[in-house]
């Protein structure tokens, strides 16, 4: 469904990306993980158009989508913190992006679920941190999209959100939809995602579901697998 | 563009900024009329403000608004909308909340004091065109030069110094040439700086509007000939339209290059 | 004016005594005007019916009263109307048209030479050469006249009223449009000009040299290339005059060049380029007067001294004072500026900061004019600013010492 072939950006003299060479297919949960720095954002850019690459095609349904952008209605995606304009509502940022995305039913039944139902009114500053994630939330996953690209969507969440998020998650995965997420939540990575890209350096260092991760560093636990990876790096 | 531009403009229009801004207005037009008590002299230091403030006001405002609202652009960047949609959406959405302020602030002391049935007022709507075209032309410089630089203070201070070369570094300059060329004649290269300035085209054509008798010393005369035929207004519209379009342009050609 | 009053009015009893009455029109016995004149006895009084009378160069050489019903007396441009040769010629209700040019004669609608005790009044000239020409004249009276030129340039044109080494004139109620100058007087002593309105006047509304001891008042001079020149001249009184929109490269209202003694009280000075502009003038009083709008309110510029300004209202110049030279003897003291920024702590109504009417800028625009295009920005008012802080250019002797802090108004009319 979506295939990353040779893709390459630096920012001046920093490379940012080399080479990268993915594919991704339809009903993928996969999870790209990397220390900070290692081009998670970067990649995850590119693929929505925010970053230009400097060489290198990003294919979605066999389609060149490098300097388009209509492709960009079959993706959702949800951003690390959202600096929300401030003095707008929740209703008014809602009906906004409901204006520029297509197939937007969903929002009601998220409102409900998440239940902001009071702040709806309310202006995004006087917001606090988890119920604007909550907000970045619902903008995700109101839009009917087939993939999903999410950043860090664990930020700032507490527990019943957490959940409600993971459920959230699999319900889409169900539907059949592509899932790309990051995070350095290894537990909430373990318990959605089947395929991990592990970024180093800009490069692809490790690319597999997560059992072959354990297998291949011998460890139990995928956080302690992720940490054995970084150490043979540093060999 | 427009669902963008709309809701700029809303949320700008909330922001104590723009209250600020507004009451500014209000205030400074209020206190003015109630102190010079007429309606000319007003207008005239009035001119004196805005030709000054309205850009430097859109030079700050522009690189400021497109610094906090940047991770908000880059939400709607990942929509399917175009690029240049957002960036242009935000700018003009920009440009007309202040103007508004700029607008209503001042209108509305005018009207309370009796513009509408007086002879000044046409001389209060050029006013007032002057100061919206000012804010649009200096918001769209510094949307480019916050756009074009990652920094935010050197954006912001860039933007600024924008406005000092415009407002004073430039008239400097002007008058640094005209004692060098003095046993010349100027009255066409003095005509060719002004029209050069958005700033100074912009106090030319108030005062030559406002307080004629001044002017028309020879210059005055070689100006108020070319300003006051109908193709010296043409080129001045088409100045100041210049000055508009060419930073959209610039941002359109930036907004596509950059990464987010 | 009253030797002058009982002159007329022995003038007019003599009339009664003695007089008979010629009558003429088209179909009278005499049709003519010259004829006549050539028929009147002194003092008598020819009538001139209505109607169009295609005569020129008519003399005029005995003492007689020309009166006529607003008859029309058309010259069609073969020569000037009136010749005045007499004294105690009076010429009244009349309508004097299109009179010849001239490049080498001054050659106008009413001339007068050596004669005195004149009366010339609700006389229309239309498309005249020279309206009226005086010379070696005294005691004449010309008022309630209407002088409409046709303004072609200003080597085609004449002057409205020109008075040439004349003494004892009164010139009132004139009304004086498109001529050269409008009035002009070269050796004119003890003349009063009242009340005329000079206009649209391609040179000036008023230009006078060498003529002392005159007195301007309530005269209107508007649109004219430029107000009122006053050259060369003593004890001129000038008061209650309006000097309004005279506009262009070196306008002004009233130039004053080498004038000694006079008083410029209570006018008005609305919209010019320069309101007064003064060379070589000593001794000169300028009370009571509004300057309103004008590019420069007061230019001054050398070799003035002894000058005093007094209660004068500034309002809203371009610049209020223009000063060349590098000493100063003139006084400035209780004008109201309304460019003075400072306080009255006290309540007195005089500001208690002095005031400097001379700025940096109007320096600096005085040798590079094109400047003016700089004209009130903020470069301008920066470099304003600090030379009032530090002085280095402008003459820091020439202050207001006490400013008023309302304008008072007194030209008000």
């Amino acid at each position: 469904m979506l295939s990353i072939s040779n893709l390459n950006k630096s920012f001046g003299k920093l490379k940012v990306l080399q080479g990268i060479n993915i594919n991704i297919f339809e009903g993928d949960i996969c999870a790209i993980l990397g220390p900070n720095g290692s081009g998670k954002t970067t990649l995850i850019k590119t693929i929505l158009g925010l970053v230009i690459p400097d060489f290198g095609s990003i294919k979605l349904n066999d389609k060149e989508i490098i300097n388009t952008w209509s492709y960009r209605s079959d993706i959702s995606y949800l951003p690390q913190i959202t600096n929300f304009p401030s003095n707008l509502t929740v209703v008014e940022i809602i009906d906004l992006i409901k204006t520029i995305r297509p197939n937007t039913k969903m929002d009601k039944e998220l409102i409900d679920l998440f239940n902001i139902k009071k702040s709806m009114n309310k202006k995004l500053v006087d917001l606090s941190g988890g119920t604007k994630q909550k907000v970045n939330i619902i903008l995700t996953f109101m839009s009917d999209s087939p993939i999903i690209i999410l950043d860090e969507p664990t930020a700032g969440l507490d527990p019943i959100s957490l959940i409600k998020l993971k459920t959230l998650i699999i319900k889409e995965k169900e539907k059949g939809k592509t899932i790309i997420v990051t995070s350095h939540i290894m537990s909430f990575i373990e318990e959605i995602s089947n395929d991990i890209f592990f970024l180093l350096d800009g490069s692809i260092f490790f690319n597999g579901t997560i059992t072959d991760l354990k297998e291949r560093t011998n460890e139990n636990s995928l956080e302690s697998a992720i940490a054995n990876l970084l150490k043979q790096s540093h060999v | 563009m427009y669902k963008i531009l709309r809701y700029s403009f809303y949320d700008l229009i909330r922001s104590k900024w723009c209250y600020i801004y507004f009451s500014f207005y209000l205030i400074l037009s209020s206190v003015l009329l109630f102190l010079n008590n007429s309606l000319a002299k007003s207008i005239i230091t009035l001119m004196n403000i805005i030709v000054i403030l309205t850009p430097l006001i859109g030079s700050i405002f522009g690189a400021m608004y497109y610094y906090s609202s940047k991770e908000f652009a880059e939400l709607l960047l990942a929509q399917p909308i175009k690029r240049n949609t957002v960036f242009l959406g935000q700018y003009i959405g920009l440009s007309l909340s202040l103007s508004a302020s700029l607008v209503v602030g001042l209108a509305i002391p005018f009207i309370a004091y009796g513009m509408l049935i007086s002879s000044e007022i046409t001389n209060f709507i050029s006013v007032i065109i002057i100061g919206v075209v000012l804010t649009f032309i200096f918001t769209a410089i510094s949307y480019y030069i916050a756009l074009s630089n990652e920094d935010k203070i050197k954006g912001i201070g860039l933007a600024i110094l924008f406005w000092l070369l415009m407002a004073v570094i430039y008239d400097g300059f002007f008058l640094i040439c005209l004692l060098a060329l003095k046993e010349y004649p100027l009255e066409n290269f003095s005509l060719f700086s002004v029209l050069l300035n958005p700033i100074d085209l912009s106090r030319i054509l108030i005062i030559l509007k406002l307080d004629i008798a001044a002017l028309l010393g020879y210059t005055g005369a070689v100006f108020q000939g070319f300003f006051g035929k109908k193709i010296g207004m043409l080129i001045i519209a088409s100045v100041l339209a210049f000055w508009i379009i060419i930073p959209i342009i610039m941002i359109n050609i930036k907004s596509k290059k950059r990464d987010f | 004016m009253k030797s002058l009053l009982t002159t007329i009015i022995c003038l007019f009893s003599i009339n009664i005594i003695s007089s008979s009455v010629i009558i003429v029109c088209k179909k009278c016995d005499i049709s003519n005007i010259s004829t006549a004149i050539d028929k009147a006895k002194n003092h008598d009084t020819i009538i001139i019916k209505n109607g169009t009378y295609y005569e020129f160069d008519i003399e005029i050489n005995k003492p007689i009263k020309i009166i006529g019903e607003q008859s029309i007396i058309d010259a069609q441009f073969k020569g000037g109307g009136f010749n005045i040769q007499s004294d105690s010629v009076y010429l009244s209700s009349l309508k004097i048209n299109n009179i010849k040019r001239s490049y080498t004669k001054d050659i106008a609608s009413i001339v007068a030479y050596k004669a005195d005790h004149f009366l010339i009044e609700n006389i229309e000239f239309n498309n005249p050469f020279f309206a009226i020409f005086i010379q070696k004249s005294q005691n004449g009276i010309i008022r309630n006249n209407i002088i409409n030129g046709a303004n072609n340039d200003v080597l085609n044109s004449g002057n409205g009223i020109h008075l040439w080494n004349s003494k004892n004139m009164e010139i009132e109620n004139n009304k004086i449009i498109n001529m050269r100058d409008g009035i002009y007087l070269e050796f004119v002593s003890a003349a009063k000009i009242n009340n005329n309105v000079s206009e649209k006047n391609l040179r000036y509304g008023l230009h006078f040299m060498f003529s002392n001891d005159n007195k301007f008042s309530n005269n209107i001079f508007i649109n004219n290339g430029a107000g009122v020149a006053v050259m060369f001249s003593k004890n001129i009184i000038m008061q209650s005059n309006r000097f309004e929109n005279n506009w262009g490269a070196s306008s002004y209202g009233l130039l004053l060049k080498e004038i000694y003694d006079a008083k410029i009280e209570n006018n008005y000075f609305y919209q010019n380029t320069i309101g007064i502009t003064v060379e070589g003038s000593n001794r000169i009083n300028y009370n009571h007067n509004i300057f309103k709008q004008n590019g420069w309110a007061t230019k001054i510029s050398g070799g003035c001294y002894e000058n005093i300004f007094t209660e004068n209202d500034y309002l809203n110049n371009a610049f209020d004072l223009s000063y060349k030279g590098r000493q100063n003897d003139n006084v400035f003291v209780g004008n109201y500026w309304s460019n003075y920024v400072g306080y009255d702590l006290n309540e007195d109504g005089v500001g208690d900061v002095a005031f400097m009417p001379v700025k940096l800028f109007s320096y600096i625009v005085n040798s590079i004019p094109e400047a003016i295009t700089l004209h009130r920005s903020l470069f301008v008012e920066l470099i304003n600013f600090s030379e009032k802080v530090a002085p280095i250019f402008t003459p820091k002797y020439i202050m207001d010492k006490e400013p008023k802090i309302k304008p008072m108004n007194y030209a008000v009319n």
